[in-house]
């Protein structure tokens, strides 16, 4: 990245453009292909899929059954076919989860995305799994030495992502209005799922 | 591997860093970078060879690099051994982008249209495979992660080998990764999620109550 080693890059734009110019030639590449490949990440920027599964999980207790049994007919009622892999870990007063990939940078990119830079870190993958709770607190959540905290480490091809529980305040509110408030952070374990207070203050407890 | 990419456990890396209004990509070669590994991943190699090539980079470049650098790493490594390219005609390429910073790909070539299958077709579902043999664990069971050590390709982490646990599920079947990303075949075999409570893993230093769970192959895992 430019700010961390300026001069690197020059270098390996070269060494982009010539692999780039390379499989062109040899008709892998097509005029096309890498727009074709990259736009969904770089267009969709609607709620995420993952998101809205747990916007719906919160107010249809059938929906919630479905996702935490079988997450791939889950997700396909929001558009999202054949994805068998996703495992939906639900936090609970007692227990708070925490996803990483401490091998590389496994993440369950259909439903949340690509990963941002700090979950593939060597800071993030080294203490997810030691110190859990210190991390955490770095993110800005205390969690009570009485609740658990299961971490979730990606070794193996299935991907997991966070059901947060539904924050204080919520009652009442329709999924549509709960949606814009589940963050990527509180998917992955490293946030929860809080109303602004002009919000919360603004309903009954 | 016992290699820098096991970070799991590692101290010394400081706090986490994160970057507010993150963009996609911080830079135009990111996303080429990203396609053109999926476009290996369908034509060249599979995705247990490239994590290997990631795994089997210089260790201090591997710290100095940031992420689609050491894609790039292994990518360009892959193609020259699959022998989509030679490692001379990627240094010549090179050289000729490094003198001509302004010129773009296409000033060399034109390239044609290729056929639709230029990413495969599902990534996510590429893995799994019927059973072949029942399960040997079941939840319940506990189980001794492998203290072994292979010099080839494992997902099996340093931080919990030797270490006891309590399978919690088993997941179905997967492509082995460590005969896989070694041109030794797809080796299927039973995944489980496997609970490693964190004073298992980590003695007094654990920070709390709480567990690890790990995804686990069955040739992993030893009757404890």
């Amino acid at each position: 990245m430019g700010k961390n080693h300026p001069n690197v890059e020059p270098y390996i734009v070269s060494r982009v453009r010539a692999l780039e110019s390379l499989l062109m030639e040899k008709g892998l590449l097509g005029p096309d292909t890498v727009d074709r490949i990259v736009s969904r990440y770089e267009n969709d920027t609607g709620p995420l899929i993952g998101a809205r599964a747990v916007a719906r999980a919160w107010v249809d207790p059938d929906y919630k059954r479905l996702l935490l049994t079988d997450s791939q007919a889950a997700l396909a009622v929001f558009g999202l076919t054949n994805y068998d892999v996703l495992v939906v870990v639900e936090n609970t007063p007692r227990v708070h989860n925490l996803v990483v990939c401490t091998l590389c940078s496994c993440y369950p990119w259909p439903v949340l995305g690509l990963p941002p830079t700090w979950y593939k870190s060597p800071a993030y993958r080294s203490r997810a799994v030691l110190e859990p709770r210190a991390l955490l607190r770095e993110f800005g959540l205390e969690i009570p030495p009485e609740r658990e905290v299961r971490v979730w480490d990606s070794s193996a091809e299935l991907r997991y992502m966070v059901l947060p529980m539904r924050p204080p305040g919520s009652e009442g509110m329709t999924e549509e209005e709960l949606l814009p408030h589940i963050t990527r952070d509180a998917l992955v374990g490293v946030a929860e799922v809080r109303l602004p207070s002009s919000i919360a203050a603004g309903r009954p407890a | 591997m016992n290699d820098i990419h096991d970070l799991g456990g590692m101290h010394g890396f400081g706090p986490v860093e994160r970057e507010e209004h993150e963009p996609v990509f911080h830079a135009p070669w990111e996303r080429t970078v990203l396609a053109m590994m999926r476009v290996g991943q369908a034509n060249a190699f599979n995705l247990d060879e490239f994590r290997h090539a990631i795994e089997r980079m210089d260790p201090a470049a591997y710290l100095a690099s940031s992420y689609y650098e050491r894609w790039l790493a292994a990518i360009e490594r892959l193609y020259v051994e699959k022998g989509v390219v030679t490692a001379e005609e990627l240094a010549v390429r090179t050289r000729y982008f490094q003198e001509h910073p302004e010129a773009q790909a296409t000033d060399l070539v034109t390239p044609r249209p290729v056929a639709r299958p230029s990413q495969p077709g599902d990534p996510r579902t590429l893995f799994r495979r019927e059973g072949t043999a029942p399960p040997k664990f079941k939840p319940g069971d506990r189980v001794i992660a492998r203290n072994i050590h292979p010099r080839g390709h494992t997902r099996l982490p340093r931080y919990v080998r030797g270490k006891r646990g309590v399978v919690e599920r088993c997941h179905g079947v997967f492509v082995f990764p460590d005969t896989n990303a070694h041109g030794l075949g797809e080796q299927p075999q039973p995944v489980y999620s496997v609970r490693f409570e964190a004073v298992e893993l980590w003695g007094e230093h654990a920070d709390g109550r709480g567990a690890v769970n790990l995804d686990l192959w069955e040739s992993y895992l030893l009757p404890a």
